[in-house]
């Protein structure tokens, strides 16, 4: 660096703002996103709210002459609430199950550094790259034996241990943050390793924690294959295969599978708008370590 | 550790049974019969490995490029602070509040012939179909990957731009040769999830083209899931979903090679 200067040498007095001058060419480029964003999104609910005998040969751009609420009357009475609730069930199962599995296990994989740490931190390194897809015909084999096919649990299991590998990714991330000292410090004082977690981890790994709940609570939201292949009969159908056997049974009626969309998309639009901060912050997260 | 165990009972240990189904004859039900390398023997014989990896690799390559151009532009455009962009970074990440298959639905509905915003019959043509694909796949994820680009500028010191500016390089000369190379490590996280995440286009490929038109959409999860699940032939589904792993895994090894960034530590060297 040349300069030896403070930024304070240049005479306009604007050198507090060098990064807010407008930029013409991003500020273009944000807007044609945007427009990329909102389009399908206005299309869908115009759409939605066109009465079927309107849709045939309609533009979606279009709003309808006639709009109507029966698209979505329709798909509320076709077990909406239901889908719902069990993927409501299931992630909430699936959130508990990955936060009490490796809250522990990235604890002990920071603090310690034996080999067998060492092995189980690589193992789930690599298993950030399994595509769950390539192992759901010998799952779907298990999940039988185990005589679990067909049930929320066969979809719950599964989900949990393929949201495994990121969460300890960011957990031992956000807990590495953690300085030595309070360890001792603590140890000094006589605390077990146990009281350490409860009463020095979980509280300063806040961050990492809820990042973790938030994705895999999108994991479980998002979930299709091990619905479509795990599960069968109505009881333990998630929101998702919900979605997708409206395909078959509304077939051409496109407003309806529309409005399926939209109402899908209110439940995680609600926790957007409530826990914004939250969420943002937390997937920012996943990238930062 | 129960974790570990977990993991390894329904993620470890089926990769390895995967692999040993490869060599049986299986059709669901009953009991697998041992086959030999009859489903290997068929996966390398025919020509639709051969396209099922080109397109999946086509796909992955294509994807992350348009993600990653993109993503990488809004991030550190939107990592700005200003009031406008808060409230347009809040509209960017209203698709990724909705489930790969509601999208897909989406834009299979705005992509009809008889109904849609785009005329002709997108899907029925093979290139068609495949930048659908990749739209879609972008239209979803882009905005996660925005935020992860947004949470990597943000960390990028305020002083290197400072210091740059007063040497007196310009907004695009800042962005090349501060911006891009601190966002490096931002980069390899985002593109292996994103390399990952586009194995993951099944239920798009599923409800969007079917692997279609013909077989030219038909990416390897797809062709693992039809062959298992529709023509009940799981043995051959295994052969393919074996090589699935190793082709994943080659592809994260290497990316991680190429950027050569290891086990994640050190996310501040070269500061």
């Amino acid at each position: 660096m040349q300069t030896g200067a403070a930024p304070a040498a240049r005479p306009d007095g604007r050198r507090r703002h060098w990064t807010r001058r407008p930029n013409p060419l991003a500020g273009l480029g944000s807007a044609v996103w945007l427009v990329v964003v909102l389009v399908p999104v206005y299309a869908m609910i115009t759409a939605s709210l066109t009465p079927r005998d309107e849709a045939l040969g309609h533009n979606a751009l279009k709003p309808p002459a006639h709009p109507t609420l029966a698209n979505y009357s329709t798909v509320l009475h076709s077990g909406f609430f239901h889908y719902l609730g069990n993927t409501v069930l299931a992630a909430v199962a699936v959130v508990a199950l990955v936060l009490v599995l490796c809250v522990p296990l990235a604890y002990v994989a920071v603090r310690t550094r034996g080999f067998w740490s060492g092995a189980a931190f690589r193992l789930f390194l690599l298993g950030v790259a399994i595509p769950a897809q390539a192992v759901v015909v010998p799952l779907y084999l298990m999940i039988a034996k185990l005589n679990l096919y067909d049930s929320l649990l066969a979809i719950v299991l599964p989900t949990a241990a393929f949201a495994m590998p990121v969460a300890i990714l960011v957990l031992t991330g956000s807990l590495r943050d953690i300085s030595e000292e309070v360890y001792e410090a603590m140890a000094l004082d006589g605390a077990s390793p146990l009281r350490m977690l409860f009463q020095l981890v979980i509280p300063m790994a806040k961050g990492g924690i809820s990042t973790v709940g938030i994705y895999s609570a999108l994991q479980a939201w998002n979930g299709f294959l091990f619905p479509l292949i795990f599960t069968q009969s109505e009881g333990p159908r998630v929101l998702t295969l919900g979605l997708f056997t409206y395909v078959s049974q509304f077939g051409v009626d496109i407003p309806a599978l529309l409005a399926s969309v939209v109402l899908s998309g209110i439940p995680v639009f609600a926790v957007y708008l409530v826990a914004r901060r939250a969420l943002v912050g937390g997937l920012m997260g996943v990238g930062g370590k | 550790m129960p974790g570990v165990l977990f993991f390894l009972f329904f993620a470890a240990l089926p990769m390895v049974l995967a692999f040993c189904l490869s060599f049986t004859e299986w059709n669901g039900l009953g009991d697998p019969r041992p086959a030999g390398l009859a489903n290997w023997r068929k996966l390398f014989d025919d020509g639709q490995l051969t396209q099922s990896l080109t397109v999946t690799v086509l796909l992955t390559a294509v994807s992350w490029a348009f993600q990653t151009v993109v993503s990488l532009l809004l991030g550190v455009w939107a990592a700005g602070r200003r009031r406008n962009r808060a409230i347009l970074s809040a509209i960017f990440f209203v698709p990724f509040l909705l489930s790969s298959t509601a999208i897909s639905l989406l834009f299979h509905a705005l992509l009809d012939p008889n109904f849609g915003i785009v005329r002709g019959d997108t899907l029925g043509s093979t290139d068609g179909a495949f930048l659908a694909i990749v739209f879609v796949g972008g239209w979803q994820f882009i905005p996660f990957h925005t935020l992860i680009y947004q949470g990597g500028a943000r960390q990028i010191p305020d002083v290197l731009h400072q210091a740059a500016a007063i040497d007196g390089a310009g907004r695009y000369r800042r962005f090349f040769s501060i911006t891009l190379p601190q966002l490096r490590n931002t980069a390899t996280t985002s593109g292996v999830l994103m390399v990952v995440g586009s194995l993951t286009y099944f239920e798009t490929v599923l409800i969007l083209t079917q692997g279609g038109p013909g077989t030219d959409t038909a990416i390897l999860p797809y062709l693992m899931y039809e062959a298992g699940f529709k023509s009940y032939d799981f043995g051959y589904a295994s052969a393919v979903a074996s090589f699935l792993v190793v082709a994943a895994t080659a592809l994260s090894l290497l990316l991680v090679r190429l950027s050569g960034f290891g086990a994640m530590r050190g996310t501040r060297e070269g500061m």
